[in-house]
């Protein structure tokens, strides 16, 4: 079984956001309006966090974060439904239709990187037809959260299967990473020595994100270098 | 049982059986409060939750601080009730009653903020059908329905008796309800000696159950890694603040009924005087916790927790955080630690600013650790809604007014136990504190 998982190269990254905008529209993450914004109700399964270099007043840095998707999740355990849960290929997922809302894997979460629906989601009118078949639409009074374009790992099994062949990890990526214009984000299996992400995550530079607390996530950060 | 309680215990019947005014009109404020909150509720549930004032990384407020708050205050009646009774203690007959309808009623209030605060209130049956053990909301779940049915149980046993003495009272509608109720009660020796005996088991039983609950509530937090929230302490630091608001809410509770129902001979200054005295001796030890908690976080300086720290100290939830102080500490201390101000008022003031400083201790758990989270560049701002205090009265309100009908339907004061005190408690303890003397008393008891 792959362990699904993914570099993000600092040095690379520019701030661009397309990952953000390639997330929204593959998952319908809905629109929050500004006055929502501002209470801080945005939901967003990958955003930028943009931070000031510490030995730079002119130079910004910038933190794509997501879900870490930990081998060892804090927020599974104590959802009392079994709503968020592990999968058989290690990701952290969320069951839309089960969950009561009690948001309490949102605030046993480390990295606060789970969102809920405090109102029903909404899109402009000419948005509507393009959301996309594969993802469920989330209902108000639940929590949601990336999870890797899982929809795309279904996919990609079914499509290998009818061809009858080996899911190769080619065939599955998710829309953050395919949308990166700089390549600052490599998606595969850690497990294989072999493949690009796997050998990216041992570089001197990588760092996980509260790597003391023992989470062992899945994304793992190349430190921004000079 | 022959009814011996015609002349010295008329007063205790009589809420029963006369109703005045004020009773009906502070039913109709109440109710319109009740109204108004379940209206507020439906809205919330249409609209979602929105309209309250929680955000991404305050994900929890209000609602859960009443959570904590209720499920504290349940703390009043039967652990306290249970723990005199089992020392003892004469003094308790007037007051176990009132104590133990407390804790029956808030339990529900503890509850339902739960529910308020889920987001899908229609699938709380997930709970059951697909529970998930290991979440502390689970073990929370089943502490407080054991308590639930331990503590009513434990209301139940001793109101048996009074019960058939108002089946004896009464007829019509009421006669059939009393009789119902009272289980054929006769007050024949076996009878009393099985309740006895009953009673005694589980006012052995709630204590543990009692203690667990608060710790399971704690657990809902310490079980996570967020800053000073995930601490060891949480565990007997809720259970000794529980108590603390616990015997607050009875001492505010005892004051009404008295003033209300002109129980002056049964509640006498000494029953405020003792109670003064345990409130006293939690406020120290709730103290005692707060310092070595807020000490400990300072010391060891961890930059995650101290942020939480600095803005409960000296940031923006100061005003909270000093607040609780002098409500928790200040007042209550400087009140009870003198006989001459433990008195009636005395302990009243000092309980309600116990109720007060409890809620804003739990209100500066929830909120600023999930306004400082790990990730610094998140800090969310709560400022709770008129949707979550609309909520929070209507709890109040309700809560008095199931009291007031409580009192409507079943003595407040325990008659029999009363009437029990005044023909063999006095040998009784006689005869006790004989055992505990050296020299030949002892022979001749034996």
């Amino acid at each position: 079984m792959p362990r699904w998982g993914m570099v993000i190269d600092l040095d690379r990254c520019s701030g661009c956001q397309a990952c953000v905008i390639a997330c929204k529209q593959e998952n319908n993450v809905p629109f929050i309006l500004p006055e929502q914004a501002a209470k801080r109700r945005t939901i967003a399964w990958i955003h930028i966090i943009q931070l000031q270099d510490e030995r730079s007043e002119t130079k910004m840095r910038f933190l794509p974060i997501l879900c870490q998707h930990c081998d060892r999740p804090p927020c599974t355990p104590v959802c009392p439904v079994g709503a968020t849960y592990k999968n058989q290929e290690g990701l952290v997922a969320q069951v839309y239709p089960r969950c009561i809302g009690c948001r309490y894997c949102a605030n046993a979460c480390p990295y606060t990187i789970k969102f809920f629906n405090w109102y029903p989601p909404q899109w402009p009118e000419e948005m509507k037809k393009s959301l996309n078949p594969d993802v469920s639409v989330r209902p108000k009074g639940v929590v949601e959260k990336c999870t890797f374009c899982h929809h795309r790992l279904m996919k990609a099994k079914e499509k290998a299967k009818t061809e009858k062949r080996e899911l190769s990890p080619e065939d599955y990526q998710p829309a953050c990473a395919q949308a990166c214009p700089t390549g600052a984000m490599v998606f595969g299996d850690l497990d294989d020595p072999y493949s690009e992400v796997a050998q990216l995550s041992k570089d001197p530079r990588a760092f996980a994100l509260m790597e003391d607390l023992g989470t062992r996530p899945k994304v793992i950060y190349l430190r921004a270098g000079a | 049982m022959p009814d011996k309680t015609v002349n010295k215990d008329e007063a205790l019947f009589k809420p029963i059986f006369f109703t005045g005014k004020k009773f009906y009109l502070t039913v109709a404020i109440l109710s319109a409060i009740v109204i108004w909150a379940a209206f507020i509720w439906i809205w919330q549930i249409w609209h979602g939750l929105g309209v309250t004032g929680l955000n991404r990384s305050v994900f929890w407020g209000v609602y859960i601080t009443n959570f904590v708050f209720f499920i504290g205050v349940s703390h009043a009646g039967t652990l306290i009730s249970a723990i005199l009774r089992l020392s003892r203690a004469e003094w308790r007959r007037s007051i176990t009653r009132m104590a133990e309808v407390i804790t029956v009623l808030v339990l529900f209030f503890g509850v339902a903020n739960v529910i308020f605060d889920m987001g899908r209130v229609d699938r709380l049956l997930n709970v059951i059908k697909h529970g998930h053990f290991t979440s502390p909301l689970l073990w929370d779940v089943c502490s407080i329905s054991t308590y639930l049915t331990a503590s009513t149980i434990y209301l139940f046993l001793p109101l048996i008796p009074d019960i058939a003495l108002l089946r004896d009272r009464v007829s019509g509608w009421r006669k059939r309800f009393y009789t119902f109720l009272s289980l054929n009660w006769q007050g024949t020796e076996p009878q009393v000696k099985r309740l006895e005996k009953a009673i005694g088991i589980m006012a052995v039983v709630v204590i543990p159950i009692a203690v667990s609950v608060h710790t399971v509530v704690s657990w809902v937090f310490a079980m996570t890694v967020q800053p000073m929230w995930h601490s060891a302490i949480f565990g007997p630091y809720f259970v000794v603040g529980a108590i603390f608001s616990g015997i607050a809410a009875i001492i505010t509770g005892m004051v009404i009924i008295r003033k209300v129902y002109h129980l002056e001979d049964y509640l006498k200054p000494v029953h405020f005087n003792n109670l003064g005295i345990l409130l006293l001796v939690m406020t120290l030890l709730w103290f005692y916790f707060t310092f070595g908690e807020y000490l400990t976080t300072w010391y060891g300086h961890e930059p995650r927790e101290i942020s939480v720290w600095q803005s409960k100290v000296f940031g923006r939830f100061a005003p909270l955080f000093w607040g609780m102080f002098l409500f928790c500490f200040i007042i209550p201390f400087s009140l009870l630690c003198r006989k001459k101000t433990r008195t009636v008022t005395g302990t009243l003031i000092a309980s309600i600013s116990v109720n007060i400083g409890m809620w804003l201790e739990r209100i500066t758990i929830v909120v600023p650790s999930l306004s400082n989270p790990r990730l610094p560049y998140l800090r969310g701002i709560y400022h709770p809604t008129v949707v979550e205090f609309s909520i929070m009265a209507g709890c109040f309100a309700l809560f008095i007014l199931l009291y007031m009908i409580f009192t409507k339907f079943f003595p407040i004061v325990s008659i029999w136990e009363i009437q029990e005190g005044r023909e063999k408690a006095l040998s009784e303890t006689t005869a006790r504190i004989k055992t505990y003397l050296p020299g030949p008393q002892l022979e001749e008891l034996k």
